[in-house]
């Protein structure tokens, strides 16, 4: 599934890399707030839900090509990962929906 | 073996900031390289998790990137702290990490674990107050031409 039908239908916020939005293809989800976790067990494509707002989470989403970060809970990213982000080209999404919540509705959507 | 090539990456203790960058150079020399993408997946992810160890425990740390036709080398050599019980450091959840930095999600008892899993032959020695090393050998499947 492309990443702006998600987008359009979870109604998150992009706030960076928008031009990306409409070429990633999301092949699966992974959500944990453990970053070890992610780097162990999601997988290339995959869409990353979690809470972590740090500049770390744009390594491991690099290292893992991960398709996007979708952060949780209204959490906004800290100013150095915005800026990073943008730089390496990776997408931040924002939702004010809790972690339960996003992944029942994506796995509904028929991302597993 | 022959060498294809070598580089080694510097790493400083308590430096989150740049924390990542010496595996994510790793993983782009390996694709440049033309290394099979299943190899690359498992250095990866064994490089992130010894370069996360420097930057949470030790004071500094070299980490050592060897490409040979049939295998990567990954070798560490950290200034730091030290592991006292080895035995119980690879057992998954343990962890002596500050409750600071298991909040950023670091911490989890999973690194040593991922990097054992992830290799095909992995070592550890440790000195208590000297430091750790680590060598991770990852087979290449592909078998070089020349």
């Amino acid at each position: 599934m492309k990443l702006d039908q998600i987008v359009r239908q979870l109604g998150v916020r992009v706030r960076t890399t928008e031009d990306k939005v409409k070429e990633v293809e999301v092949k699966g989800g992974y959500a944990s707030d453990l970053l070890s976790d992610v780097i162990g067990n999601a997988k290339e494509g995959y869409l990353w839900v979690t809470l972590q707002t740090h500049a770390n989470i744009l390594a491991v989403a690099k290292l893992k090509d991960i398709a996007a970060i979708l952060l949780v809970n209204s959490r906004k990213p800290d100013a150095d990962t915005l800026e990073k982000a943008e730089k390496e080209g990776i997408v931040l999404l924002e939702s004010d929906l809790s972690t339960f919540e996003l992944v029942g509705r994506l796995y509904e959507m028929g991302i597993r | 073996m022959e060498t294809l090539f070598s580089q080694q990456f510097l790493v400083e203790g308590g430096d989150f900031r740049n924390a990542g960058n010496a595996s994510t150079q790793i993983k782009t020399i390996l694709k440049q390289i033309g290394i099979p993408g299943e190899v690359i997946r498992r250095v990866a992810i064994a490089a992130y998790e010894a370069e996360m160890n420097m930057v949470m425990y030790a004071k500094r740390g070299v980490m050592t990137l060897r490409i040979e036709p049939m295998k990567v080398e990954i070798s560490v050599e950290d200034e730091g702290p030290g592991i006292e019980d080895i035995e119980l450091a690879m057992q998954e959840g343990y962890s002596t990490a500050s409750p600071e930095i298991r909040e950023m999600g670091f911490g989890a008892g999973m690194g040593l674990p991922n990097i054992k899993k992830n290799s095909d032959e992995f070592s550890i020695a440790s000195t208590v107050g000297k430091g750790t090393q680590l060598s991770i050998r990852i087979r290449n499947r592909v078998v070089q031409s020349e």
